[in-house]
């Protein structure tokens, strides 16, 4: 069982203050599947993200990560297990060059970090790899550029790529499409349908028409808890999941 | 045709030409200041105080962490040094050693409790530390309170160099300095600065990379500390006294004043900021309590019309790395 699924959760809660924002949330993803999040605002996928994570510390339950048990683990901790998050705002180092974005994730794995009396030359053994990495999500000739002067979408492929560059077992993207263009949009999402060939991905995104087009499997979020799964022609069928969206009386 | 040749060098090429030079000229421009006919003393103070704004710098500056606390490294320093060489007699080289060497401690200790926090809270720890430690300071007898350890002997650096001749002392604070200044910008430009710069430019992203972060900053805090005493042991053969004033809440405001207006995040605006806070401290004393008047304005106007501090202002005007 820990083999088919990657990822699990347990009656996952987290309360704000008597409010709850996420709750009795039991998720399972699938190895080497897409699996999305959504539901409508404030539903909960944001902070159920960040409970996977460690990012937030769950009220109740318990999150199983390749059967381990992570649920009091530190976020950097989990990041070293290989499952690798994403953040909704754009997650880049803005006054490092594209190249050293990625660097500084290759670093952490290749040692060297706390070494304050060498030259950073020695990271330069790492730029072969950076540059790989860079070409695959199509930043070659970025590779010199600061990312704050980089355009929006480009900060996203750069992220996907700081990311890719520690080797994850499973990516964590949130909201990876907010705020860009349509072109764009389809450019990140045949880059996470490339990826997805050899990692897991979870992922929370609004637009559902990148969801439909990607996911394997749908979980649908209200209220902090799981209204309903499967994939995007079964959902559309759902009249609870239609009655979430658009309110009741309009089915 | 430079244009073109500047677009055509890689940006970290550029950063460490443009730093390179800058770090020839201000060498060159120290080296003959005895030939010059400047107060050597006035200079050897600002080169004190420059070290002691870098060392704040490489915290706040690259790794976004602002101390206010900064003056209780430099004091325990002085007083540690002072003690040392007046008392028990130890040679120069080791004074310094031993001062330097109680200020890394401290800066352990500190660190350890600060660095949980962050943003105001961790400058209102450092504040809070460093004044526990200025009323310490005030009761222990070693210290002398209010008088402080006067007449402290310079003595003979390494048995032949004779630190009360002002020329070779001037010669042995600036390779002191220059010492000290060398380390920070290695930090700056290493590996462990790479990371330190992430940590500053977006934390939760560097945790998520798999970095505890708070191992950098405690690395980085004590080495901060540990430098900014090496520039109080340094001070106190200038000064020959170790008092109250270094460990003293306004010094750590000062530090930060002479960062901001310098620079804060470049290299060579803190020393720059240091120059200038301390020559107006020198050249305007006739006008007494108004000092501070004066510096205050300087302060508003610094963050109001040019908020990169000078060195930044320059820098950016040029397309400088400095």
């Amino acid at each position: 069982m820990a083999d088919e699924f990657i990822l699990e959760t347990h009656g996952l809660t987290k309360e704000f203050a008597g409010f709850f924002a996420v709750r009795d949330v039991g998720l399972k993803v699938r190895r080497g599947s897409i699996h999305a999040l959504i539901g409508p605002n404030g539903a909960g996928k944001t902070t159920c993200f960040n409970l996977l994570t460690k990012f937030l510390r769950p009220s109740a339950g318990q999150i199983l990560y390749k059967g381990r048990d992570i649920t009091a683990m530190a976020p950097a901790d989990v990041a070293r297990l290989g499952l690798v998050r994403s953040f909704q705002i754009s997650a880049v180092f803005p006054h490092l060059t594209a190249l050293e974005n990625v660097r500084v994730a290759l670093q952490r794995q290749h040692g060297h970090s706390f070494d304050f009396w060498r030259s950073k030359t020695v990271l330069d053994r790492f730029n072969g790899r950076a540059r790989e990495l860079l070409d695959d999500v199509g930043l070659s000739e970025f590779a010199d550029t600061q990312a704050v002067e980089m355009p929006y979408g480009r900060k996203r492929a750069l992220e996907i790529a700081t990311t890719l560059a520690l080797d994850p077992e499973m990516m964590l993207l949130d909201e990876p499409m907010a705020g860009m263009g349509h072109e764009d949009i389809d450019k990140i999402a045949a880059l996470i349908k490339r990826i997805s060939a050899k990692y897991t991905i979870l992922m929370v995104e609004h637009n559902l028409s990148v969801v439909a087009h990607l996911s394997d499997v749908i979980t649908v979020l209200t209220r902090g808890h799981v209204l309903a799964e499967g994939n995007y022609a079964d959902l559309t069928k759902d009249e609870r999941v239609k009655e979430a969206y658009l309110g009741a009386g309009h089915g | 045709m430079t244009v073109t040749t500047d677009n055509i060098i890689p940006v970290a090429a550029r950063t460490v030409r443009d730093e390179m030079i800058a770090f020839g000229i201000m060498t060159v421009l120290l080296l003959i200041v005895p030939f010059t006919g400047i107060y050597p003393f006035f200079v050897m103070q600002a080169l004190c105080f420059a070290l002691l704004a870098c060392a704040f710098n490489l915290l706040i500056g690259y790794g976004g962490l602002l101390s206010f606390g900064h003056a209780m490294f430099l004091g325990t320093a002085g007083y540690v040094s002072g003690h040392a060489l007046k008392v028990w007699g130890l040679p120069p080289e080791l004074g310094i050693v031993v001062g330097t060497l109680a200020a890394a401690g401290l800066a352990v200790i500190t660190g350890l409790i600060a660095i949980r926090r962050q943003g105001i809270y961790f400058a209102m720890i450092t504040l809070a530390l460093s004044q526990l430690l200025y009323f310490i300071y005030l009761q222990t007898p070693f210290t002398h309170g209010e008088d402080g350890i006067q007449g402290i002997p310079q003595g003979y650096m390494f048995g032949f160099l004779n630190l009360s001749n002002p020329t070779v002392l001037y010669y042995v604070v600036l390779a002191g300095f220059l010492l000290g200044f060398l380390l920070i910008f290695r930090t700056i430009n290493s590996p462990f600065g790479e990371v330190l710069k992430s940590i500053r430019e977006n934390e939760p992203r560097a945790i998520s990379l798999g970095y505890k972060t708070d191992h950098y900053k405690l690395l980085a805090f004590i080495l901060s500390g540990t430098l900014a005493g090496f520039a109080g042991a340094l001070k106190v053969f200038v000064a020959q006294n170790a008092s109250l004033t270094d460990v003293h809440w306004t010094m750590s405001g000062e530090i930060v004043l002479m960062t901001l207006v310098g620079g804060l995040g470049t290299i060579f605006g803190p020393v720059v900021g240091a120059f200038v806070i301390i020559a107006m401290e020198q050249y305007l004393a006739g006008f007494g309590q108004w000092v501070t008047v004066i510096q205050g304005v300087v302060f508003v106007i610094c963050v109001l019309a040019f908020r990169r501090g000078i060195v930044g202002e320059v820098a950016h005007f040029f397309r400088l790395s400095l």
